[in-house]
């Protein structure tokens, strides 16, 4: 316990990068935010954030195993129970469970994501005892009333119907479908037209059953409250789930159909093109190198290799950026963007030529610095407010990359060298990838693989 | 579903990149352009935030001076984290353009990262690329406002940058050029690509006879084709000033700090034009119930767009906007909704439902009814539903208990968002721009509490009048066309 960790690390230095002119940059090290690992009396752990400065709570929570649970033909099983978990619970019904959240200006609600379900909780202090409560009926007295589900399934399926029209949702789907087929991943998280009409009250509650479980949860507290205070809530909350959950056991998977280039005919005036290859697990020593290799490549919002050469040379498209992404069960990387019909084959030229020319020579030194400088130099903007450090608190214990992440984090992008960026280039993009298309038919440039 | 909160969207720790950041902002703009939801008071609502968080805190309170070149300054202490949001918001937007213009309060937003003289190409964001700083901009009818997210030792650094663009923009047809293409990619993301979003142009464009508010930020596809390096400048030139600015700072600073600082960089700024009053042609008395029916082949859910000419936070008579803030929450916010209760529940014939009110605007602003029916569900039926809602409000009133439930909701907004450096800055922002005040402001909370239930009811009946009103109806085919389909 109280393994403390701080907030925020000491500026790093900026080597011998010249831009600052008149104005040095001072180093700074506050410390006054600190992380503590606290076990509830009942033994439910989470870390807590204790802030009296500010009159509320946040808490997030998760549990290992969103969308990859949902049995085999009823994809959006996760995302359903997610969904209907404030529509009815305990003796409350829906209509009176909202009206007690309104009523006291709490906000709650529940998100599946293909690896996770997650929730979160903002309250003001003053009414903690409601909140907590009825967010403890939520989770463990959650009445799946067919009227409620027969609601949120309409609901669904609209959002669905919405769907089949959207080039980036279709570009999204095929791409997942092609990569992860037979698998899980392959499945959207929201379920299919097909799916979805499928789903009955009892694949809900057996999710619930499966999921909801101590062993998996992971849960992170931020704002005016004490860590004994804290701990009573927690077991308020999630001591009657049962000690161990039942999780299916799913495959780990590596991208297929890599080499294709699949084209979707949809009459817009803006294609969409998804560029996706294997990735690199978040455990994988090399996960920080290619971290930083992707902010050069396509993840810095306005300084990327991509932003410049597709965005600001050519005025191909106005978002186009790349992004690796460790799932549990697979890695990915991906790069998108969506550009008008006549230039689809040239702006799918420009990306691939990026990434092969960065496979090849890597990123400059100057690249390099520059990334190290604004990946450390901009950690600290992700927890300015309850919120923001309760959901990044979560991730990091998903990810379990431990309680003394933040302390070290920095470090790790620091000691990120040329060598491991090269390295990691040619591992990461010296690959065949999948390409999906939505949009008018065009000539797509056939290019090897 | 639009309207739950989420915590967590399956962003990784470290695996999102620049991304996540060009979404949440692009959000962001997007429901400022489109007038959303969440914008319910926010010309007001900070003033209970800044109390609790600051009493809470113990901290200064928020600073307000104007520069002796009228450059108005405000300062948002908060002092748990060694971050600054820096933000300057020019007063001008897509409805101080010249008619044929549309589009260039926009396109000039974008150019402004085109480079100065002293800080050429791109060194401005090349800077924040390096310090680990955030930065973007958006445009709406009323202003324009650049921000940056930094560690709290940058700010003098990014107040310069900030400084120097304000009236050294360099532009060549070399870097305009390309960048106009780049806007015509986001009006194809935004709108072309969207049935939604070009139908909310159609009935905007329908509901304003004379005001400007009736074209689109982004502008008309025609009208961005034609804008060039001399439109931009010259309209740099006539709005770039610092009398026509406020710069709002939130985060790890106090007021005294940034005044010294504001003088040495922006107060160095010389005045290059004299404002004019924003006098924009102004709506004739609506007398027509209008209606329009737009048909896109890419519709797979038919939805119903309706809005009303109502008066924003700016033009009301006291109390007004503050009743329809309440009136917005009773009527089509959440689950507990009038809306979402009558069409969704009870009377099951959408799928989803609710309403918006604008407050944050100059001149003349907006009330937003929206629903999606359910298969088989005609809009006859739909909007018969609608209509029956908001008539019992205006005749019977609304109920003690969702009275309550609405202004206590409203006011906690003000509270959380004190949790937020950057949803201060942008509130205090947006409100200084289109004619509030620091004062006005700070007696939101107030007039809230003070709104009455005939008030709420009141508001329905004079304002929710369909003579008000245009209403879209966005379907996949127009009757009678099924046939040349096939």
């Amino acid at each position: 316990m109280n393994l403390a960790a701080r907030l925020f690390l000491q500026r790093a230095v900026l080597g011998a990068l010249i831009f600052v002119g008149a104005f040095a940059a001072l180093p700074r090290s506050a410390d006054a935010t600190t992380v503590e690992r606290i076990v509830s009396p009942g033994g439910i752990a989470a870390w807590l954030v204790s802030e009296p400065s500010v009159p509320l709570i946040a808490m997030d929570f998760a549990f290992k195993g969103g969308a990859t649970q949902d049995p085999p033909n009823r994809a959006g099983v996760a995302n359903m129970t997610a969904a209907l978990l404030d529509e009815g619970a305990g003796d409350i019904d829906s209509d009176s469970f909202h009206e007690r959240v309104e009523s006291k200006a709490i906000e709650m609600g529940f998100t599946a994501t293909r690896d996770y379900i997650s929730g979160s909780l903002r309250t003001l202090t003053e009414n903690q005892d409601e909140a907590f409560d009825l967010l403890r009926l939520a989770i463990t007295k959650p009445h799946f009333d067919p009227v409620d589900v027969e609601r949120i399934r309409e609901q669904t399926l609209s959002a669905l119907r919405r769907a089949t029209m959207s080039p980036n949702e279709l570009a999204t789907e095929r791409w997942w479908a092609t990569a992860f087929a037979g698998h899980p991943y392959a499945q959207p998280p929201r379920g299919t037209l097909e799916s979805v009409p499928a789903i009955t009250v009892d694949d809900l509650k057996n999710f619930t059953r499966k999921v909801f479980a101590r062993d998996i949860l992971k849960v992170a507290i931020v704002g005016n409250i004490d860590a004994a205070t804290a701990g009573k809530l927690l077991d308020r909350v999630f001591g009657d789930l049962p000690a161990t959950s039942a999780l299916s056991p799913v495959a780990k998977a590596i991208p297929q159909g890599l080499g294709q280039k699949i084209a979707v005919n949809l009459d817009v005036p803006q294609s969409v093109l998804m560029i996706g290859g294997a990735g690199i697990l978040r455990k994988d020593p090399d996960f920080m190198p290619a971290f930083v290799l992707n902010h050069i490549l396509g993840g810095s919002a306005f300084s990327s290799r991509l932003y410049k050469e597709v965005r600001e040379a050519r005025g191909l498209a106005y978002s186009v950026y790349s992004a690796v992404m460790p799932l549990d069960y697979a890695a990915l990387f991906m790069s998108a963007t969506a550009t008008r019909s006549d230039r689809t084959s040239q702006t799918l030229e420009v990306i691939e030529a990026e990434i092969r020319k960065m496979a090849e020579t890597g990123p400059t030194e100057e690249e390099l610095a520059k990334a190290k400088s604004f990946l450390t130099g901009s950690f600290g903007l992700r927890f300015d407010t309850s919120t923001k450090i309760a959901e990044q608190l979560v991730l990091i214990q998903l990810d379990e990359l431990g309680i003394d992440y933040i302390d070290k984090r920095n470090g790790l992008v620091e000691a990120v060298t040329m060598a491991d960026v090269k390295r990691v280039a040619k591992r990461l993009l010296d690959a065949r990838m999948l390409v999906t298309v939505v949009g008018k038919p065009q000539p797509i440039a056939a290019k090897g693989g | 579903m639009e309207h739950r909160k989420s915590g967590i969207h399956g962003v990784r720790v470290d695996a999102s990149g620049g991304r996540a950041i060009i979404l949440a902002w692009a959000a962001l703009a997007a429901r400022l352009q489109s007038t959303a939801v969440g914008l319910a008071g926010v010309a007001a609502a900070l003033a209970l935030a800044f109390q609790v968080a600051s009493a809470a805190a113990g901290g200064p309170e928020i600073a307000n001076f104007t520069l002796q070149n009228g450059l108005e300054v405000v300062v948002i202490p908060d002092h748990r984290t060694p971050v600054v949001t820096h933000m300057i918001w020019y007063k001008v937007g897509s409805a101080d353009e010249t008619p044929g213009k549309s589009g260039l309060a926009h396109f000039l937003e974008h150019l402004m990262f085109k480079g100065t003289a002293k800080n050429p190409a791109g060194r401005f964001s090349q800077t924040l690329a390096t310090i680990g700083g955030q930065e973007n901009a958006f445009t709406t009818a009323d202003y324009t406002a650049y921000f940056q997210r930094i560690a709290k030792e940058y700010l003098p650094l990014v107040m310069e940058f900030e400084a120097d663009r304000m009236t050294g923009l360099v532009l060549t047809d070399d870097n305009v050029l390309p960048e106009r293409d780049v806007v015509l990619e986001e009006f194809n993301m935004r709108v072309a690509n969207s049935p939604e979003a070009r139908i909310g142009e159609q009935v905007a464009a329908a509901l304003y006879l004379n005001h400007p508010y009736g074209r689109p930020v982004i502008g008309w596809r025609q009208e961005i084709e034609k804008l060039n390096r001399d439109d931009a400048l010259a309209f740099y030139r006539r709005f770039y000033t610092p009398n026509n600015a406020v710069v709002v700072i939130a985060g790890d600073v106090n007021g005294d700090e940034v005044k010294a600082l504001a003088e040495k960089t922006y107060g160095q700024v010389a005045r290059v034009a004299d404002v004019a009053p924003r006098l924009r042609p102004q709506e004739p008395l609506p007398v027509a119930v209008r209606q329009l029916t737009m048909a896109d082949a890419r519709v797979a859910q038919p939805t119903l767009q309706r809005n009303y000419l109502v008066p924003s936070a700016n033009t009301a008579e006291p109390g007004e906007s503050e009743a329809l803030d309440v009136l917005s929450q009773i009527l089509g916010a959440g689950e507990t909704s009038r809306l979402y209760r009558a069409l969704v529940v009870d009377e099951h014939v959408a799928t989803g439902a609710g309403s918006w009110y604008q407050g944050t605007a100059l001149d003349e602003s907006r009330f937003g009814v929206f629903a999606s029916p359910l298969p088989g569900v005609s809009f006859a039926t739909l909007e018969a539903a609608i209509d029956g809602v908001i008539a019992r409000i205006a005749e019977s009133g609304v109920t003690a208990a969702e009275f309550e439930r609405a202004k206590t909701r409203l006011i906690a907004d003000a509270v959380y968002a004190g949790d937020n450096q950057a949803t201060m800055a942008r509130w205090y922002g947006a409100a200084l721009t289109v004619g509030g005040s620091v004062e006005k402001v700070t007696s939101w909370p107030a007039r809230v509490r003070a709104v009455t239930p005939e008030a709420v009811q009141k508001a329905a009946r004079v304002w929710l009048d369909k003579r008000r009103s245009v209403t879209g109806y966005l379907v996949k085919e127009l009757p009678g066309n099924e046939e040349k389909r096939s």
